[in-house]
């Protein structure tokens, strides 16, 4: 199974690679959220959603559900 | 004369484009709407030196020309039609130096369009601190623009911005990144096509769905015959040009910027770590929102009281001072009394302004945002509410509006419909008079009892509008599908002349606003209080002076009063009042209190006014509003009027019923249908009657 945005930690950092929606949001590229780039998680709320995250120097929140979708490679 | 340069200031969200826009404007700004939309137009005069001049339109804040909203819509609207009045000779948009990448896509957008672009790099007194060096001339050459360096908070770099604009003539307008590699095939067939349009024009027009006056998108489906692409396939071509342009920036970045990633360890996580703590986030949050209601009640009772106390002379002194007569009557009895019910909550409505503004500009704003989105999509609500349902503590109308960046509809919805339920500004004035009437005036637990009251009925405001959420929800069947972004600024400390600014503007808007419908209304109820039909008005001196002989004395003063009620009750007003009372009376109002309800379905604020109106009407002493309320008697039960139960009674009926106008025109605007304003207002109202009548039947 692939890794998603949605499985990291609090201060864990990851490389996006790749979505595995057709609809990503055009929104959410625009804020930075790229293939290529990387993303730290910064803060959780309550039950990790939503994701407080530093998106390649944007920084911005967004749902569990999206992040579902993002695929991402962990960098240690 | 000279000719105005026009000047279109554009950027994303909490770059500070608005403080640069009051830097360079100043106090002479104009805030008005966007014909036919409710978008907020910020336009202002900026001097120039050598005598020139610019006008200045201060666009809303986009990430891109991508629009996804109603505000977007406006700015590429005015970037693409040319034959607007206010159609930029320059842009200037304005970045924040930390979130420099990002701002630079708009950027290349903007100028792509072929217009002057002017970047502005705002907050550089950052750089240091957080460890950022720029090489400007590098950028300048790369971007083929000029750069200004400002901090609109330290107020450098203005008077080097104001230059660039100056020379705008002399900026190139070569586009940054040629967006027709994404699929050169498709973006040839556009050019051969429409030879003569810009060629990044036509793909804005192609993938937005906004009004573009003479070139519009299905005008281009149907003249040409060029075959565009489906959706989805256009959206797939949006994605590429986004990552066009991030390599780009990327590229540029690299050779002229520089990050110190050590420097960067900064306030922002320290703060972070505490604000949006899984626990201390939540009390901090709850904490503010009871220091604000104890400072609005606790803070703004002094000049309040200062305020009341002057109408009530300025009403004496006008009755006293302009001869006598039906005009001085009115002026006396009808229109300073009812000003004075406005002008009296201005201290309250700018303490809460400002609390607002200060909570926006910090930045604090997008934590609650955060903290509150899983709570709140429980309810059906998005994280995104609470900026509403916390600015409709203010006024539902811009509660209402600022639903718009809320993405998925049916969260947009149900946030439009629960907003009216907390607790507006239009409401303190009648909450404030009735706490002080029936609620005692002392300390419990070091917290003022009637503060507490104040804060009880802010949290049945926002209680009331989470539960009725909560089953429309359940009821309302949309399927939608969305997302959820939003950005995470960084922590500024407000500046005070754009919180000043805003907490002006907003304070004006509400007296001149309601001030208008309240002066109407208070001489159309004095002319109906002051005159009635038939022998028993015209005739009420002698009726009631018929009841006393010599063997049942009265003194002068008592005979008046009783003259003067005995006609207010048979004037017009009195007579419409009576036919209401049945359906008032188990509520525990009387009459008059029943017109005053009736009058608030124009504006809820109308309330205190009517009530001054048909109190002050004969009388001649000089009393505050207060104190004319507190000496009324019930008709029926007897005793005073204004009792606990009736109080209760009445500040029920007033957190639940929808009763303002411009609040359901506003919602018919942004649903497109009376559908939805015509249910709250039944829905509401019903509601209303039915807890306030149960309330004053258990507590009588």
């Amino acid at each position: 199974m692939k890794l998603t945005l949605a499985q990291l930690r609090c201060g864990q950092r990851g490389i996006i690679k790749d979505f595995s929606t057709e609809d990503v949001p055009l929104k959410l590229l625009e804020m930075g959220c790229l293939p290529g780039n990387e993303v730290e998680v910064l803060q959780t709320a309550p039950f990790m959603d939503p994701m407080y995250l530093n998106m390649n120097g944007s920084h911005l929140a967004i749902r569990k559900e999206t992040a579902l979708h993002i695929e991402i490679e962990l960098i240690d | 004369m000279s000719k105005q340069i026009n000047v279109a200031l554009i950027g994303n969200p909490n770059t500070g484009k608005t403080s640069v826009f009051n830097q360079l404007t100043g106090l002479n700004q104009k805030v008005g709407n966007y014909p036919g939309i409710t978008v907020e137009k910020k336009e202002g005069i900026c001097k120039l030196p050598r005598g020139l001049k610019a006008h200045i339109i201060d666009l809303p804040g986009t990430y891109s020309l991508n629009a996804s909203s109603l505000d977007e819509n406006v700015v590429i609207e005015l970037l693409l039609n040319k034959n607007d009045k206010d159609y930029p000779d320059v842009a200037v948009v304005v970045s924040d130096v930390e979130n420099l990448k990002r701002n630079l896509l708009l950027f290349t957008q903007v100028k792509d369009l072929g217009i002057p672009t002017i970047l502005v790099v705002n907050m550089a007194d950052r750089m240091e601190r957080k460890g950022i060096s720029l090489d400007i001339e590098r950028l300048e050459e790369k971007l083929r623009t000029k750069i200004a360096l400002v901090s609109a908070r330290k107020n450098t770099g203005i008077d080097e911005l104001k230059e660039f604009i100056i020379n705008y003539k002399h900026l190139s307008t070569e586009p940054c990144v040629n967006a027709s590699v994404i699929d050169p095939e498709y973006f040839e067939g556009l050019r051969s096509a429409y030879p003569n349009q810009s060629l990044y024009k036509l793909w804005l027009v192609i993938t937005q769905d906004v009004n573009f006056g003479n070139l519009n998108r299905n005008e281009l489906a149907k003249t040409s015959g060029f075959q565009t692409k489906p959706e989805s396939d256009l959206k797939r071509l949006q994605q590429k040009e986004t990552i066009l342009r991030y390599q780009f920036i990327n590229g540029v970045l690299k050779e002229s910027m520089s990050v110190d990633a050590r420097a960067a360890k900064d306030l922002r996580s320290r703060l972070d770590r505490v604000l949006t703590h899984k626990v201390w986030g939540y009390v901090i949050f709850f904490a503010i929102l009871l220091l604000i209601f104890q400072a609005i009640y606790n803070w703004s009772s002094y000049p309040m009281d200062m305020i009341d106390e002057a109408f009530a002379q300025l009403s004496e002194w006008a009755k006293n001072t302009l001869p006598e007569g039906a005009f001085t009557n009115l002026i006396a009895e009808g229109v300073i009394p009812g000003l004075g019910g406005i002008v009296i909550f201005i201290p309250q409505i700018a303490f809460l302004f400002l609390f607002i503004s200060i909570l926006e500009e910090s930045g604090y704003m997008s934590r609650v945002v955060f903290l509150m989105d899983r709570v709140m999509r429980r309810f059906g609500l998005s994280g995104k509410s609470v900026v509403p349902l916390v600015s409709g503590t203010a006024c539902a109308i811009p509660a209402v509006m600022a639903t718009r960046n809320i993405e998925n509809w049916k969260e947009r919805l149900i946030t439009i419909l629960v907003v009216p339920f907390t607790t507006c500004s239009a409401r303190l004035p009648v909450y404030l008079i009735i706490i002080a009437l029936v609620i005692p005036d002392r300390s419990f637990w070091g917290f003022n009892l009637q503060g507490l009251t104040l804060m009880l009925l802010y949290l049945i405001g926002f209680g009331t509008a989470i539960a009725s959420a909560w089953i429309l929800n359940k009821i309302l069947k949309i399927r939608s599908k969305s997302y959820f972004v939003i950005e995470m600024p960084n922590y500024k400390l407000p500046m005070l002349k754009n919180v000043g600014i805003n907490v002006v503007e907003k304070t004006k808007s509400f007296v001149f606003g309601a001030g208008k419908i309240i002066l109407a209304i208070s001489i159309v109820l004095w002319v109906l209080a002051s005159y009635g039909p038939g022998e028993k008005f015209n005739n009420a001196e002698e009726i009631v002076s018929a009841n006393y002989s010599e063997e049942n004395p009265v003194s002068k003063a008592d005979l008046d009063e009783e003259i003067a009620s005995y006609k207010l009750r048979n004037s017009y007003i009195g007579i419409m009042g009576k036919g209401i009372e049945p359906v008032v009376a188990p509520l525990g109002y009387d009459w008059k209190i029943g017109i005053a309800i009736i009058s608030s379905f124009a504006a809820r604020e109308v309330f205190v006014g009517t009530l001054a109106t048909i109190y002050s009407v004969g009388s001649d002493e000089e009393e505050t509003i207060k104190n004319r309320m507190a000496a009324e008697t019930n008709p029926i039960l007897g005793g005073p009027l204004f009792t606990f139960a009736s109080g209760i009674s009445l500040l029920l009926f007033y957190a639940f019923a929808m009763q303002c106008m411009s609040t359901l025109a506003i919602v018919k605007r942004e649903t497109n249908t009376w559908k939805w304003p015509l249910f709250q207002l039944v829905g509401m109202s019903a509601f209303a009657y039915l807890v306030a009548l149960a309330a004053f039947q258990l507590l009588k």
